[in-house]
């Protein structure tokens, strides 16, 4: 397993990918020919997410309850009004960026952490490696069940049982620490993740710069800071945009470990607009704070969002 | 290999410099620090996996001893909640997962190689525009969509069906599905496809006799991956159907049984999962690769 690391990852120095051959202009037949073969799959997805888009913009604004007498009907913005002035929302929006920046955080310090542990060779690296990387894909639904009863439970569960081992009070977990819980469970699911890709750039770090800083004599603390931080810099944006794009979606953990509570202790944006939309049966209201979520999502993904275009230009400029 | 001496030599010379400095023996700074990465890293590496070695030893325990305040690791196993899982209804939520994972995957992987193709090999301009717009349909929150989608789904009939869920898991992979087989295209080597145009082949010969069978390995590890998150998804199964649905709907509704469900959560749990473990293991590499080739290079 070392090997084939390895040598994946000189491929990512070696192995020159297809230039697009764009190099004539190309006369508009040429460009339809060429345009053919994405068609149907960008078809495809601009149906699947534009249509549902604007069909919830236009359900924004109407009022449409469906337990409620009447049709639906155009209200002037009511429903806006009334995100705005919900605590429960802003609530749920701080509740987002807790969830989302926490796990984020811990999944990048520990991802890194263990990424440095692993990229070193040692006996059974590959299977330290593949046991390791297990939460990210197993089934959240059931581990998420499982986490529940056999871990946060405040009498079975294996956390009390190492508070009490331990002389501490057991903690109630999903009662008293809801959002800890959370953000441990998504963290362990996440952290894999993350871990991946820091090995990957780990792996591909520049042996040359590293070995002229220590003929400089930079000590290992400052090699890793100098040279091989800088280098992991796209390899950790990276992985916190992937991260934060999963996380701010955060809804099968929410559903299953605390149902949004205690008191929407740990209610998210998407789980939000869920209760609004099938328990409170407010088609109109669930979608002006989909609207919201959407605008609020883009202002806290944009940054990352530029970065990732920045980084697509480079690579176009190769 | 290469990368792997280096960093050898790295650690070797580093620890002849600290040596003569320190007068430390140089073997043994040099084992202390490779024995603390290795004990870090299978520290870290069992933490993780430890929840699923748990789940996998509950699911052979009676409901009273995984209920036990204090854990039991010696016990006399049952099977009864593995036989309980299966005579629990289980199957038409197995056929329609499997149905589901397959469909949904097979769709992506035929929509995603034509797209990759015209995405690098023969690219139309600009092709970082639509990569950058496949890959911002993953950012909208999935909330601000499913109004509609179940409005329109009730309207055609196709709440509580495999198909919603076939066309909701296609629209949710085929983004990642793009970028990944795309980044495996990039690698095969201009040459060969320079070549082959140089002696006449058309770009459907040069596709199917060249690009495709390069591309064996990238395509099942990308069908593999997105299999895992079919199978594993929650949130459209959750809110689009209700009795005809996936296993995590199962696994959901399994909770309203008995006082007692720890040890049997952990057997169909461990059943569920397997699959997607196996895949997953198999696949865990190109993620990497095809998540990352793609943008960091």
């Amino acid at each position: 397993m070392s090997t084939t690391l390895a040598s994946q990852a000189d491929e990512t120095t070696e192995v020159v990918g297809i230039e697009p051959i764009a190099s004539p202009p190309m006369t508009r037949a040429e460009k339809w020919k060429r345009r053919g073969p994405l068609l149907p799959a960008l078809v495809f997805t601009l149906l699947l997410t534009q249509i549902p888009f604007l069909l919830t913009l236009i359900f924004s604004f109407q009022r449409w309850r469906l337990l409620g007498a009447g049709e639906a009907e155009f209200n002037w913005g009511q429903n806006y009004v009334n995100v705005v002035q919900d605590g429960v929302f802003w609530r749920s929006v701080l509740n987002t960026v807790v969830m989302t920046g926490g796990t984020t955080i811990a999944c990048l310090v520990l991802g890194l952490l263990i990424a440095i542990f692993l990229n070193h060779a040692f006996p059974g690296r590959g299977l330290a490696r593949t046991l390791a990387i297990t939460p990210f894909f197993v089934m959240p639904v059931a581990v998420t069940l499982f986490w529940k009863s056999a871990m946060f439970d405040p009498s079975f569960g294996l956390f009390g049982f190492i508070s009490k081992s331990l002389g501490l009070p057991a903690v109630s977990w999903l009662s008293e620490q809801p959002m800890a819980a959370l953000i441990i469970l998504l963290t362990w699911r996440f952290v894999p993740f993350a871990m991946l890709i820091l090995i990957a750039g780990l792996q591909s770090a520049p042996q040359d710069q590293l070995e002229a800083a220590q003929m400089d004599g930079a000590g290992l603390i400052g090699r890793f800071r100098h040279v091989t931080l800088p280098h992991l810099r796209p390899f950790i944006e990276l992985a916190a945009l992937l991260l934060a794009m999963n996380l701010i979606q955060t809804f099968g953990e929410i559903a299953l470990l605390t149902a949004g509570g205690p008191a929407y202790a740990t209610t998210n944006i998407t789980y939000y607009v869920y209760l609004t939309a099938f328990n409170s049966f407010d088609f109109g209201q669930a979608s002006a704070l989909g609207i919201v979520a959407l605008i609020l999502t883009i202002a806290l993904i944009l940054p990352m969002l530029r970065l990732l275009s920045g980084i697509f230009k480079t690579e176009g400029r190769r | 290999m290469s990368t792997e001496l280096t960093q050898t030599s790295v650690l070797v010379t580093g620890s002849r410099r600290k040596a003569r400095r320190g007068g430390q023996p140089r073997s043994a700074r040099k084992r202390w620090a490779s024995v603390g990465m290795a004990t870090g890293a299978w520290v870290s590496s069992l933490v993780l996996f430890f929840p699923i070695a748990y789940m996998v030893l509950k699911s052979f325990q009676t409901e009273q001893v995984a209920a036990s305040a204090v854990p039991q690791l010696i016990f006399a196993p049952t099977f009864e909640h593995y036989i309980e899982a299966f005579d629990s209804g289980i199957w038409p939520f197995v056929i329609n997962s499997f149905l589901v994972t397959a469909i949904s995957t097979l769709v992506v992987i035929a929509l995603a190689l034509p797209a990759a193709w015209a995405l690098s090999v023969r690219a139309i301009q600009n092709p970082q525009d639509s990569l950058f717009f496949f890959i911002s349909t993953k950012m909208m929150p999935i909330a601000a969509g499913i109004i509609p989608v179940y409005v329109v789904a009730s309207q055609l009939g196709l709440l509580n069906t495999t198909a919603i869920l076939i066309i909701m898991h296609l629209g949710m992979n085929l983004p990642l599905g793009i970028w990944m087989l795309r980044s495996f295209m990039q690698e095969i080597p201009g040459e060969i496809l320079e070549a082959a145009a140089v002696d006449g082949a058309s770009s459907w010969r040069i596709g199917f006799s060249i690009v495709l069978p390069l591309m064996r390995p990238g395509i099942a590890s990308t069908a593999l991956l997105c299999a895992v998150f079919s199978w594993n998804e929650y949130f459209y199964a959750a809110n689009l159907t209700t009795t005809n649905s996936t296993l995590p709907l199962f696994l959901q509704k399994f909770l309203s049984f008995g006082e007692l469900y720890t040890a049997q959560v952990a057997a169909v749990a461990t059943l569920v999962s397997i699959p997607v473990i196996i895949a997953g293991w198999i696949a865990q590499k190109s993620l990497v690769r095809g998540l990352l080739f793609g943008a960091v290079k």
